[in-house]
């Protein structure tokens, strides 16, 4: 069991002093997932084999004496809307089902140089579109520390996996929180970096302009050693950052917020957030004015049309990028009745692959971009993503960082928001405005809420390329916290009861 | 009020591609009118002065040297279609009868 409730970064330690082989430490994981997902639902794919194979390499070049990188061996979860060769990959999705990518995504190429096993795919809302795994078509992944909750979404394959001991560590992706989110509600720490930090070659898209590959961890120091080891300029996503944003691993060393200014988002803070969460957010706040940071108020108001926004791009953009699932080249193909044409075809392979959630966006977003309304609908919304990015701008002149709640309540119940898609939503208020205007953003656990006892989250962000900002206060911040408790966020989660 | 429609919402599946069911078209209609509402505020927040953002970090002109490097085989690139023949995609007619 000890070796499970390590950080990647401690692990990382043991193995590069051979106190432990990567063989041992994959086992132990693997033992572990094949005892709690079939309860948890984490994974969509376990690979074994693969992991193993990994594993073994890793630790014979190591016995060698080779020089290797800093997480070389610590095994890793990938989210299932990333392309891996030999394995299934599903985005969640029916249309999906049984298809095996001929290529890797640039992320996943980068995990195998660094030599990391990895583990299996985890579990998303299908496409990625979600808060809470509900519309994932393989069933929700439940939260480790109430199993009747979501572990958010879209990412909560990845964040119950790394909550539950059932990977150190673990990738996600976040279009309008699916990393930050999900992390909020499990305990975990998640990471959305700049826009263009971590090449998205090979991430089956949802919306291109907002989406951004990122390191779900159960500490600052292992997010920061993770989003080292993703980052950096690959020329097979025309959106990918030219230039390096510097050391992670070393911003996060950072012992001191004396003088670091903090802006409260008043927008994000107060009314429509559960006192609990309040609370803790305050707790954590009084905690960094004590170690010398300065609190400043920033006023976002645009923020209030960001989640209109948001559901008129997010789904523009999936609308399109969706289109490429049309029976040809790779999933699903049903044959209508009567004589069929490659278009019935395609409506009729549509209408069996994708779910409601799904097919609700594609028409909204088609919606969105047709003649007539192209101009009041995702005309305006660009606007306001213009607004959006002025507020902040204008905030970071008071501010070296900004803060809110990651959202607005902790877990809730699964099944209580699926019947109503305009309260899920709502779930993204604090998280989307990062995207839209491309800003990085971490997820730190700050507590439980008093009232349920459930993990709460708060976030930071920071200007765009200015990344390092994050892990240098939620260092200090998580540093803070775990003297205060004595203890690790993850040490009050409850034991898991599985048979 | 919306003008989502069950009309409106048949003629989009049916530029979108997708095959909707009656009880489906019923559904979507009036979840989507309450969420047209909602976003429709965006009309509200701007004016003819606000400059549209696309991406939130511009960048133009992405160019890379143009040489050639190993890809997928023929092979790779079909192993996901549902059917080919000859080393290409198979699809139904792309005409109707009519």
């Amino acid at each position: 069991m000890s070796l499970l409730n390590k950080s990647a970064s401690e692990l990382a330690a043991m193995l590069g002093s051979k106190e432990i082989s990567s063989v041992e430490l994959t086992k132990a994981q693997l033992d572990n997932i094949d005892k709690l997902n079939p309860k948890i639902n984490s994974y969509l794919t376990v690979t074994h084999e693969l992991a193993l194979e990994q594993a073994r390499q890793v630790d014979e070049l190591r016995a060698k004496g080779e020089k290797l990188s800093a997480l070389a061996g610590v095994p890793i979860a990938v989210k299932d809307n990333l392309t891996t060769i030999g394995v299934e990959t599903t985005a969640g999705s029916n249309i999906l089902k049984g298809w095996v990518p001929p290529y890797n995504a640039t992320v996943v190429e980068k995990i195998l140089s660094h030599r990391m096993p990895i583990l299996g795919k985890t579990n998303l809302d299908e496409f990625a579109m979600g808060s809470s795994t509900e519309n994932s078509a393989y069933g929700p992944s439940l939260n480790p520390w109430d199993l009747t909750r979501t572990p958010g979404g879209s990412g909560g394959g990845s964040s119950s996996a790394v909550a539950s001991m059932q990977a150190p560590l673990a990738i996600g992706s976040d279009t309008g929180g699916s990393i930050r989110f999900p992390a909020s509600v499990t305990g975990t720490v998640g990471v959305k970096p700049t826009y263009g930090a971590v090449s998205r070659y090979g991430l089956i898209a949802l919306g291109s302009s907002l989406d951004q590959i990122g390191p779900v961890t159960r500490n600052v120091m292992d997010a920061a050693m993770l989003q080292d080891a993703i980052a950096g300029h690959d020329e097979m996503d025309a959106t990918s950052l030219p230039e390096s944003l510097g050391s992670m691993t070393e911003a996060a060393k950072n012992d001191s917020v004396k003088g670091l200014k903090i802006g409260i988002i008043k927008e994000l803070t107060g009314e429509g957030f559960q006192a609990g969460v309040s609370e803790r957010f305050q707790e954590a706040l009084d905690l960094l004015v004590a170690s010398g940071a300065e609190i400043v108020e920033v006023s976002c108001p645009s923020f209030q049309y960001a989640i209109a926004a948001y559901y008129l791009i997010q789904p523009a953009e999936a609308s399109s990028n969706l289109a490429r699932f049309d029976s040809v080249r790779f999933g699903l193909r049903v044959m209508p009745e009567g004589p069929a044409t490659v278009e019935k075809v395609m409506a009729a392979t549509r209408e069996a692959g994708f779910g409601p959630e799904v097919k609700r966006r594609i028409i909204l977003g088609t919606y969105a971009l047709s003649s007539g309304y192209y101009d009041a609908y995702y005309g305006s919304a660009q606007k306001v993503r213009t607004l959006i990015q002025a507020d902040l701008a204008k905030a970071f002149e008071k501010a070296d960082v900004l803060v809110s709640p990651t959202a607005p309540t902790t877990a809730f119940k699964l099944g209580e928001k699926q019947e109503d898609p305009l309260a899920m939503y709502l779930n993204d208020i604090a998280t989307i405005p990062a995207n839209l205007a491309g800003v990085p953003g971490m997820s730190l656990p700050v507590g439980l809420a008093k009232e349920d006892n459930l993990p709460v989250g708060a976030q930071f962000l920071a200007p765009a390329r200015q990344d390092a900002r994050l892990y240098k206060v939620g260092a200090v911040l998580e540093k803070l916290l775990e003297e205060k408790w004595s203890k690790r966020m993850l040490d009050f989660a409850p034991e898991l009861k599985v048979n | 009020m919306s003008e989502i429609t069950p009309e409106l919402v048949r003629h989009l599946a049916g530029l979108a591609r997708i095959e909707v069911s009656d009880a489906e078209v019923a559904q979507f209609a009036s979840q989507l009118a309450l969420i047209v509402d909602s976003v429709a505020t965006v009309k509200a927040a701007v004016n003819d002065e606000i400059p549209a953002t696309s991406h939130p970090i511009p960048m133009a002109n992405v160019f890379r040297e143009d040489i050639v490097k190993p890809s997928l085989t023929q092979a790779q690139a079909l192993s996901g279609a549902a059917d080919s023949e000859s080393g290409r995609f198979k699809v139904s007619a792309i005409l109707d009868e009519e």
